[in-house]
């Protein structure tokens, strides 16, 4: 009995999958639509060949002919000036690195702890609180009084908090965490645990949080990035310059090549190095050492973007 | 049975206490609030009553508070102007201008991509094509002002130096010719943008029942027929919403791009200058503070209409879309 209900589902998928094949664009259309994203998908990469090539290109080579896909003569040099010489880029690097892991925990912690209690159902002033959050995408203040405020109110201005807590709370991320927690952890569980004599933080460390680890990721993912590609906070507030993160040194270094140099303590007083610094391939190579970690760690980029966009077009 | 309905007629009375009862048996929910309560009253609930600095002529008094309290009111003043100058008009023209182009583009491109790369036969080469498209989204906008660069650099750029040589037509300024920029800007937000917008489509239509297209066919409906009387009127509320969200915010523009990819260059102000740039470059260059401060506030509350008249609308296609 049970025999012939499989080989008839099985007929029919077959039957169904054979429809689907039928089902498709003419060859020739299928043609024309490889082709054109071929052609987005090289508009879409070629820029990024360009800079890398250029960053590969010998100096001179660069200064005679201009940048091109095919130069005639490769070199590392730029990269090796990166390496040994350049304090002013590792120093950027590292505030980089040093501001998005903090902001990135400290923010995943904000943001994670307002979104819980929103999520339960039992809790009276979610709406308020909800409200309270959606009402700053809506209206704000305007970019003079918000700069007053972190220049005179709260005096962080050149220091490393300013690029940390302007971005902690974010409520589109806490909208899509607060989904989360709703659909992933039952009401039910949060109760029974109560029963048991567990305490609200306990619950949500222990038991909530835990549960909720494709969230955290997706959410930690769009705060690493948003940390990492930030060149606003740093355009606005920091004026010294061992404070430069990697994207606020690459938009000075393109403002003025020499920048790379007048930074850099031990080349400053020699004008002989200055000469032999391969700055245009050099700040090509800034550039792609910037986008390096999210190239490596772009299919889970990928993977929990795409989650969390699905999420966030369903509205809990 | 008999004592659950006990439970509630106990519970009832209770939820009604009010806001100290609330406190006192829901304290942990409370303390988890804070941080993020402080972080949204520092960062966007303050500046919101800093509004007032648009409407006194702001000097500095000691601190920020007595600032504001201490300095003189000049009413509408710095308002009338602002909109004395020729700059409001045309960064207001801009901004909306340039939002118009991408709300558009950024409906239909998107939309006609992610039919097509769902149709495509072999379904690895799509998932190909949307990664590759997709990678411009996770790039910064001063690399993105890079990759601008090594095309449009005047002196050795991709463009002079191999492309217009070799066809050998003169070097163009690209940085000090206005009459390129609006499509260079254009390009440089479809180029980013477009990836992102095409998996939002493409994870909806890949939510589309299957059976409607079995049985479509069953009755003889051509591929275009499908698309035309599927896809595209079950995509619909979605493309309503996101188009709707996007013209509530057609008062700000995206700083980045109209402030990093054309380096700030002042030739090109006259196409790239828009409210954001402007009110960041008045309160950096010139020290008109309050007027500054005036263009600001003059973008938040038309912005403030626009989202709300938009949002109101959602409202009435999808409640669930809603924004609030």
């Amino acid at each position: 009995m049970n025999g012939t209900v499989e080989i008839e589902k099985t007929g029919i998928l077959k039957m169904l999958k054979s429809r689907r094949l039928g089902n498709k664009v003419s060859p020739t259309g299928n043609i024309l639509i490889n082709l054109l994203f071929i052609i987005c998908s090289i508009i879409c990469i070629a820029p990024i060949i360009l800079i890398t090539v250029i960053s590969f290109t010998d100096e001179k080579e660069l200064l005679v002919n201009g940048y091109s896909f095919f130069p005639e003569k490769y070199s590392v040099k730029a990269y090796d000036y990166v390496i040994t010489a350049g304090d002013t880029i590792w120093r950027a690097y590292g505030v980089s690195i040093l501001v998005t892991i903090l902001g990135t925990i400290l923010s995943l912690m904000v943001i994670c702890l307002y979104a819980y209690p929103l999520s339960r159902q039992s809790f009276k002033y979610k709406n308020f609180f909800s409200f309270f959050a959606y009402f700053t995408m809506i209206f704000g203040g305007g970019l003079v009084p918000w700069y007053m405020v972190y220049t005179q109110l709260i005096p962080i201005k050149n220091t490393l908090w300013i690029m940390i807590v302007p971005y902690l709370m974010n409520a589109w991320y806490m909208m899509i965490m607060r989904t989360f927690f709703k659909t992933t952890v039952h009401e039910s569980i949060i109760e029974s645990a109560k029963i048991d004599g567990a305490g609200e933080f306990r619950i949500f460390f222990v038991i909530v949080l835990p549960l909720c680890k494709a969230g955290l990721a997706t959410i930690g993912l769009f705060c690493t990035l948003g940390y990492w590609n930030d060149w606003w906070l740093p355009l606005v507030f920091i004026t010294e310059h061992k404070l430069y993160n990697i994207q606020y040194l690459m938009y000075q270094t393109l403002n003025s090549i020499q920048y790379l140099a007048s930074g850099s303590a031990q080349f400053s007083e020699s004008s002989k190095v200055l000469a032999d610094l391969p700055s245009e391939s050099a700040r090509m190579a800034i550039a792609v050492i910037s986008i390096g970690p999210i190239i490596f760690a772009y299919p889970f980029f990928q993977k929990y973007f795409v989650k969390g966009l699905t999420i966030g077009a369903v509205k809990g | 049975m008999q004592s659950k309905q006990g439970n509630t007629t106990i519970i009832k009375p209770s939820v009604n206490k009010g806001f100290f009862y609330e406190l006192k048996k829901n304290w942990p929910l409370f303390v988890m609030l804070i941080p993020g309560v402080a972080i949204l009253i520092i960062n966007n609930y303050i500046p919101m009553f800093g509004i007032v600095i648009a409407f006194k002529r702001y000097r500095f008094h000691g601190n920020f508070i007595n600032s504001i309290i201490q300095s003189e009111w000049v009413g509408f003043r710095n308002f009338e102007f602002f909109f004395k100058t020729p700059y409001a008009y045309q960064i207001t023209r801009n901004t909306i201008l340039y939002n118009m182009a991408f709300i558009f583009l950024g409906l239909v491109v998107p939309v006609a991509f992610a039919i097509m790369l769902n149709e495509i036969t072999n379904k690895r080469t799509a998932k190909v094509y949307q990664s590759v498209m997709f990678l411009p989204y996770f790039l910064s906008w001063i690399v993105v002002s890079y990759l601008a660069y090594s095309f449009f650099s005047i002196e050795s750029g991709f463009l002079n130096r191999s492309f217009l040589a070799s066809l050998g037509i003169e070097p163009v300024k690209w940085y000090f010719e206005p009459k390129y920029w609006p499509f260079i800007i254009t390009f440089f937000q479809l180029w980013k943008y477009t990836g992102y917008n095409t998996v939002v489509y493409l994870a909806a239509i890949s939510g589309i029942d299957t059976e409607y297209y079995e049985a479509a066919e069953i009755d003889g409906a051509t591929k275009w027929q499908q698309i035309r009387h599927i896809t595209i009127p079950l995509l619909r509320s979605l493309m309503i919403i996101m188009t709707l969200l996007a013209v509530g915010r057609i008062f700000n523009a995206d700083f980045g791009l109209f402030y990093h990819v054309p380096r700030n260059s002042g030739q090109l102000y006259p196409v790239t200058d828009v409210i954001d740039t402007y009110v960041y470059r008045a309160l950096r260059n010139t020290n008109n503070i309050s007027m500054a401060a005036a263009a600001g506030t003059y973008q938040a509350i038309v912005g403030c209409i626009t989202v709300f008249t938009a949002n109101f609308i959602v409202r009435k296609i999808d409640k669930d879309k809603a924004l609030f």
